[in-house]
């Protein structure tokens, strides 16, 4: 392989580890609060109200259910505005946290449900408030699944990344289509390929080590 | 009631009506009871009869449809939530599943409610310490919940239940996922904060060997109705309403009880009743074994509860005034009681 080649690769990599960082990232610090909202906002929850939830969930289900290389080009416009450009490792980062989002938020939605309604009921006989219910006694107790969770949500942005390259992103994507399909040299698909395998792999079995450390039952 | 006795607990015609997409189903109805301070208050019915309904009507965890709980001087449907929260400090609760946080330590669960109060770290850390050694379990502060057994669980659940110096104690099926002798423990351990906290505990349940344990008055609760409530030797002994014989005397109604089928016209028949008498004990064996002298059994209806009998059995005493004294005396010294003499 060519040293310039080699370069380039090592570069992607550098790229899709700033991109998938700074998206998952964004993406949770949206994401998060809107999963809570949607869980204390179902029937029978803390803060149950109807109009909110049906207003979210379907915000949300719009963003799941639309194909993120359709996103990629919808969002455009907005990347330009947000960042003054469409292409680059910086400009990727807004659809790609875009992308993210509705999905951090249904994780940590379903996280949550998973917290059992005993501690809760414990939690308002003891005289909590919602908040101090939701800070000290429902995050807590689901941070192992939030972190399991989590690093489902980064290796999928990880994967978004590469097809981030499509559209002018960099990262192993944009190498991997350059190189692999633009002028099929077969070596450079494969090792990037692999490594965004290898990455991937990382990422998972990173979230379940955390999980597993932070888990006491 | 002889003395004035402080009420801590006041139902007033309590109904409750879950409404489930249109369709409505009344948990409780009408129900009145008072419990009173420092007292271990039984509620038992079967499954469904409306028991965790009724005790969560008790810290508003259900708003109620009708109907006014007061504790102390507080209508506790009235409150505003934020003094609803600060009453929820003086209201402790248990339950059947401990409801621990898996991811804090014994410690950190038992300083939760007084976190919630405001109480600073350093009196948190103290508080929690002494509750645990209330229940046994210093030696347990930095475990999590996963690590212990159940009964240990209830004991932490206990602990944190009273670090923040309620007023009362609700418990729910609190020893119904507990084997026999932990549940014996625990409730030796209520019994006990009972008595040297002065605490006031109300029970649910749907054992009948926990009441007869530790409750001192009781109340019966069928299909969302308060059946009976009374002392508990006295509703155990002698229920008055159907849902307290079926729970007392169960398989027999009052109705089919044996008619009094006496061998020789003008026997003398007595009722005795068993009130936590020990079941192990065969008592009529007995009593021809110690006197000599043979009863007649017309009817039995006994029940062994925890190893305790209960119920009753209706006899013809032998003839000769000096044997039926003896057999009399015999079924006193036992605390067996004779309620009905008949001739
Ligand atoms: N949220 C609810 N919506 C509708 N019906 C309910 C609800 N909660 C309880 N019920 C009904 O109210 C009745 C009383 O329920 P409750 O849980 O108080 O019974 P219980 O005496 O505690 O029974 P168990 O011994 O099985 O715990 C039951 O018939 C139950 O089906
Ligand atoms: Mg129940």
């Amino acid at each position: 392989m060519d040293a310039y080649i080699k370069e380039a690769i090592i570069k992607g990599i550098w790229e899709t580890i700033q991109m998938t960082t700074f998206s998952a990232l964004f993406a949770y610090v949206v994401g998060l609060p809107l999963g809570v909202i949607l869980y204390v906002t179902a029937k029978d929850h803390l803060f149950e109200n109807k109009a909110v939830n049906a207003v979210v969930g379907f915000v949300i289900n719009i963003g799941r259910s639309l194909p993120f290389l359709i996103l990629l080009v919808l969002l455009i416009p907005f990347t330009r505005l947000v960042v003054g450009s469409s292409i680059g490792t910086t400009a990727s980062i807004v659809p790609l946290t875009v992308g993210a989002i509705p999905i951090v938020a249904r994780m940590v939605e379903s996280s949550l449900n998973e917290v059992p309604s005993g501690i809760i009921e414990a939690a308002r006989s003891m005289g909590a408030g919602p908040l101090f219910i939701i800070f000290h006694f429902i995050l807590p107790e689901a941070t192992p699944s939030l972190l399991l969770g989590g690093a489902i949500n980064v290796a999928t942005v990880l994967g978004y990344s590469a097809m981030a390259g499509v559209i002018g992103g960099g990262g192993l994507g944009a190498i991997a289509l350059q190189y692999g399909y633009y002028r099929y040299e077969k070596q450079v698909l494969w090792v990037t390929v692999a490594l965004l395998v290898i990455m991937v792999m990382l990422i998972q079995e990173a979230g379940v080590g955390l999980s597993k450390k932070v888990r006491r039952a | 009631m002889a003395e004035e006795k402080t009420k801590v607990y006041e139902l007033s015609h309590v109904t409750k009506i879950y409404e489930n997409e249109g369709k409505k189903f009344t948990a409780l109805k009408d129900v009145s009871l008072s419990v009173y301070e420092g007292e271990i208050f039984g509620i038992i019915g079967m499954s469904g009869a409306g028991k965790s309904t009724l005790v969560r009507t008790l810290n508003r965890l259900e708003e109620i449809n009708e109907g006014t709980v007061s504790f102390y001087n507080d209508i506790i449907g009235d409150l505003k939530q934020k003094d609803l929260r600060k009453i929820r400090q003086s209201i402790a609760m248990i339950f059947q599943s401990f409801n621990l946080l898996n991811q804090k330590t014994v410690l950190e669960n038992v300083a939760l409610p007084l976190k919630i109060a405001g109480v600073s770290r350093a009196k948190r850390r103290e508080k929690a310490l002494e509750m645990l050694q209330v229940v046994g379990l210093e030696d347990k502060k930095d475990s999590y919940p996963a690590r212990l057994s159940g009964g240990q669980k209830q004991r932490v659940a206990i602990a944190r239940a009273l670090a923040a110096d309620p007023k009362v104690l609700l418990c729910d099926e609190a020893t119904s996922a507990l084997d026999p002798k932990i549940t014996e423990e625990i409730l030796e351990l209520l019994q006990t904060i009972n008595k040297t906290r002065n605490l006031t505990v109300i029970i649910i349940t749907h054992e009948m060997s926990v009441v007869e344990k530790i409750c001192d008055r009781v109340a019966i609760i069928d299909n969302g109705v308060v059946a009976e409530v009374g002392e508990v030797s006295e509703v155990f002994t002698n229920p008055k309403s159907d849902a307290a014989k079926r729970l007392v005397l169960p398989g027999q109604d009052e109705k089919n009880i044996n008619p009094y089928d006496c061998s020789n016209q003008g026997a003398k028949v007595v009722r005795i009743v068993f009130d936590g008498f020990s079941a192990k004990e065969p008592v009529i064996s007995t009593l021809v074994e110690d006197t000599g002298l043979k009863v007649n059994i017309l009817s039995a209806n006994t029940k062994s509860v925890g190893g305790k009998g209960y119920g009753q059995m209706i006899v013809e005493l032998p003839k000769g005034e000096k044997e039926q004294e003896t057999v009399l005396d015999f079924f006193e010294q036992r605390g067996i009681q004779i309620l009905e003499v008949s001739a």
